[in-house]
């Protein structure tokens, strides 16, 4: 047996989360592959989600996080190199100029207690759910 | 592939032919810009979740390469639910086309952006050969 079919076995065995691969590779094709800057990734628990973005070179001040309901807002902007009369790009390839996004998250948001954490130009938001809106065992009252 | 890059989509990095990788991960390309100034050639290369001890920048010959490692740290608990971008370390070669000054080469590390300042040489002077005559 080689080890690519041992591997396809392991995934038989987690089928749900091949599922949920490919359901992420198709929502991405249905994008035509593009994504608005910055990417981000969405993490969910039953009450939490966290969001996650690569931002390099945008400084701190430069952005400004915003949550209203279950839509998260990022702003920012990411400034370029400022050149010399006789300096010249020989590549650029990294995305520059002033961005928004907005991300729908599965629940309402506990605006008052957003926490955001930026290091190394990866930006961490972690999104706590509403209480109100949490499921509430009801107690029977005989 | 690489002429087909999208926007906002991170390019994987191909493992050279000569060498494997020793880490079982992805690899992407990072971006750059490259900026040639009087004095001295500047790399900027966006390496998200690279700080200054975990980026490797080595010149060989006239080879620079740049990688990075990247400890990624997943929210525990949590399933990913919206993936459009992918996490791994960083790798990339550029072939140098001037003389570097390779004792004064500066890198920095800032908001994961590595910032590479390559001087030139101070260019071969011009040299005029004296032409005597045989007595």
């Amino acid at each position: 047996m080689l080890w690519s079919d041992i591997e396809k076995l392991n995934t038989l065995f987690e089928p749900w989360r091949e599922f949920d691969r490919l359901r992420r590779e198709l929502s991405r094709i249905s994008n035509g592959g593009r994504v608005d800057f910055p990417a981000v990734n969405v993490w969910t628990s039953p009450d939490n989600a966290v969001l996650t973005t690569e931002i390099p070179g945008v400084e701190l001040k430069a952005l400004n996080i915003s949550v209203t309901g279950n839509v998260l807002t990022l702003r920012g902007l990411r400034g370029g190199e400022q050149l010399q009369p006789d300096e010249v790009y020989h590549r650029k390839e990294r995305w520059q100029g002033d961005f928004a996004k907005t991300i729908e998250l599965p629940f309402t948001v506990e605006s008052d207690k957003v926490q955001a954490r930026y290091a190394k130009g990866v930006l961490y938001v972690s999104l706590p759910r509403a209480e109100a809106e949490k499921p509430r065992k009801i107690e029977v009252m005989t | 592939m690489q002429d087909m890059a999208v926007e906002g989509v991170k390019r994987e990095a191909q493992a050279s032919e000569k060498a494997e990788r020793t880490r079982q991960r992805k690899a992407y390309l990072p971006d750059v810009d490259i900026i040639e100034k009087k004095d001295d050639i500047v790399i900027l290369a966006d390496m998200p979740g690279v700080d200054e001890k975990s980026v490797n920048v080595t010149l060989e010959k006239n080879v620079l390469s740049i990688s990075g490692k990247v400890d990624a740290e997943l929210p525990k608990e949590h399933k990913l639910t919206v993936q459009e971008y992918g996490v791994g370390d960083y790798e990339r070669s550029f072939t140098l086309s001037s003389e570097i000054d390779r004792d004064r080469i500066r890198a920095s590390v800032k908001n994961g952006v590595l910032r590479l300042v390559l001087p030139k040489a101070s260019a071969a002077k011009p040299r005029t050969i004296e032409v005597r005559t045989e007595a």
